[in-house]
């Protein structure tokens, strides 16, 4: 009689019903859709339109007719919250895949082939981060000139070695399993394994990672529009509020609490939804910040 | 070399770390002149203006050294910085040194105010997150820092001013008097710059503490002094909160680089003449010299403050002196 043990596979159906129960999740999930919705609807509709200058209107607080209140010029913040929305999402969302897109090969490339290879890589990456990301964020989009997709590869940059890190450690963790030397006895390549074998067990990992940068890219991104190095006027950005409501925090405070309040929820979402895929799909995971 | 070296791998470990060290620096250094090398816009012309002839501004670059080859520039600048020889400003007409040696005086102490307060609220929040693991206060802790970390540290300065300035009128809303003026009314314009610096920080530390302590706390060893009946509390802050420094350590080096980048934006909304806010107006004003040598200096105390968290895990953790 030869023993036979079942390993209960998990089910799609129990992953989901397991996220279900996931406060984290579920209440990161359903403020990531709504500030998604929100940056979508934007484009179809606004309460005002952010373009025109109502001057009659300016600095008005909070009320019935502008939720949010105006800003100096009498637009309706609201309407430039939903706006900015769009500009936030699409630049911290560009940098993570320009941070993926390059960075997991390297990361991936450099545990297939170790050695010199993995070590020159692992020092590139030491001196990355040996710039402040910030700094080096001004420094970049203040020498190309300051705009959104400036900005995108500003962030970008330093989302690259991030990936290449979390790739290489979860790779290097893949390669000595029995599966991977199956494969190699079958006569697949280093570059095959890693995309069939070695990608889809660390893509837990990546995701967790990806949902973290995103809120790191955000708030990234509201800092550089703070300097003004960001998304340009009259296109709205959370920072470039915060930087125009800084002036007038006496008189409209509003202009200051509401792009914020955009910014902390956004970012509180991301990060609740990542910690929640990573309790769900991998409960020994810990985040990597 | 030294024949009654007690642990030669320490020897080795530490010679190691250091030439890495170095090399990182190096290597950065000629990263930061490449790029302002092709930054454009031409310093002579900038400091002339508009109106100058071509011979002015020819002379001027000389006088610069600017028109001198490429690798003896680099060579000059490099070996400046080590002699601390910065240059003279091209805006300032100053030696580098000086302006940043005025700076610092702002930046260091609100860098270092920042890091004591992050680190004052952080561990001891871990400690009781960690200890009360899955009852309401940890839940409460554990969510007051998820939106801690949420929160982005200028916004959260200018609520701190709409607070503590404009309403209640406790402190100036910004700009710094001097050290001149007294060490209290200048460390009062320190202070809410400081905790705009320290809390969202702050928030990552005491996520960090937390899940050290709670992986610590299942060793066996924490089982054996509880057995052997020392009190929960010693085995807390003598155990577990000694076996849990690795990874709050490296943290906390982190936390340096994002301290000293994110002055750079709190000393704008604070109008604080630091370090922060001199590097943002060179480039703005390209005066590449100040621009260089502030990055560099940023650059070397990140590599500084890393190697020294390195070197500090051997002394946190003996296993670690003899392991390589």
């Amino acid at each position: 009689m030869t023993l036979h043990i079942d390993i209960p596979e998990e089910t799609f159906v129990g992953i989901l019903a397991k996220a279900f129960r996931n406060t984290a999740f579920v209440t990161g999930f359903v403020i990531t859709v709504l500030i998604l919705a929100m940056a979508v609807i934007s484009y179809a509709w606004t309460p005002y339109d952010v373009t025109k200058l109502v001057i009659a209107d300016k600095t008005q607080g909070p009320s019935l007719a502008h939720w949010f209140g105006t800003d100096h010029f009498g637009r309706d913040i609201l309407s430039m919250v939903m706006v900015g929305a769009r500009n936030s999402i699409a630049v911290a969302l560009v940098a993570v895949g320009i941070g993926m897109g390059v960075g997991v090969p390297l990361g991936a490339f450099a545990a297939a082939r170790g050695g010199l290879v993995d070590e020159a890589l692992m020092r590139v990456n030491d001196l990355v981060f040996a710039f402040p990301a910030l700094l080096s964020a001004i420094m970049i989009t203040a020498i190309f000139g300051p705009g959104a997709v400036n900005a995108i590869i500003a962030i970008g940059i330093f989302n690259i070695p991030v990936f290449a890190r979390v790739a290489r450690a979860g790779a290097l963790a893949v390669w000595p399993r029995e599966f991977i030397l199956a494969a190699r006895a079958a006569g697949k390549s280093s570059a095959q394994i890693s995309i069939e074998h070695v990608l889809p067990n660390i893509a837990t990992l990546l995701v967790v990672q990806g949902t973290i940068q995103f809120a790191l890219g955000i708030l990234a991104e509201a800092g550089l529009s703070y300097l003004g190095l960001g998304a340009q006027p009259p296109m709205p950005s959370w920072g470039r509020m915060l930087f125009d409501a800084q002036t007038r925090m006496v008189v409209a405070p509003w202009m200051a609490i509401f792009p914020g309040m955009a910014i902390v929820v956004t970012v509180l979402g991301l990060n609740l939804l990542g910690d929640g895929i990573a309790d769900i799909l991998d409960p020994k995971s810990r985040r990597q910040r | 070399m030294v024949r009654a070296d007690p642990s030669p791998p320490m020897t080795a470990y530490l010679l190691k770390r250091l030439a890495i060290a170095f090399a990182t620096l190096v290597l950065a250094s000629m990263v930061v002149f490449a790029v302002l090398e092709i930054l454009p816009g031409d310093p002579a012309r900038l400091m002339l203006g508009m109106n100058a002839s071509a011979d002015q501004v020819e002379l001027l670059r000389n006088q610069m050294g600017l028109n001198a080859p490429l690798a003896w520039r680099y060579l000059h600048w490099a070996g400046g910085l080590f002699s601390l020889d910065f240059g003279r400003s091209y805006t300032y007409s100053v030696p580098v040194i000086d302006l940043v040696r005025e700076r610092l005086a702002v930046s260091l102490p609100l860098a270092l105010v920042a890091l004591a307060l992050s680190t004052i609220i952080a561990i001891p929040v871990g400690l009781y997150s960690a200890s009360r693991r899955g009852r309401a206060g940890d839940t409460v802790a554990m969510g007051a820092a998820q939106l801690g970390v949420a929160v982005p540290n200028f916004w959260f300065a200018l609520m701190l001013i709409y607070v503590f300035a404009v309403w209640l009128r406790l402190v100036p809303a910004g700009g710094f008097p001097g050290w001149g003026a007294g060490a209290w009314p200048a460390l009062k314009s320190l202070l809410l710059p400081a905790v705009a610096l320290a809390l969202p920080q702050a928030a990552i530390l005491a996520r960090v503490t937390r899940s050290a302590l709670i992986e610590v706390l299942n060793e066996d060893y924490i089982r054996t002094a509880r057995a052997k009946g020392l009190p929960y509390r010693a085995v807390l802050w003598r155990h577990a909160l000694r076996n849990a420094m690795i990874p709050v350590l490296t943290i906390l080096g982190l936390q340096f680089a994002f301290l000293l980048a994110g002055t750079i934006i709190i000393e704008n909304v604070f109008y604080l003449p630091g370090l922060g806010r001199l590097v943002f107006q060179a480039i703005t004003q390209r005066d590449l010299i100040v621009v260089e040598s502030v990055v560099m200096l940023l650059v070397a105390a990140v590599i500084a403050v890393n190697l020294a968290v390195d070197l500090s895990y051997a002394v946190v953790d003996p296993r670690l002196r003899t392991r390589q």
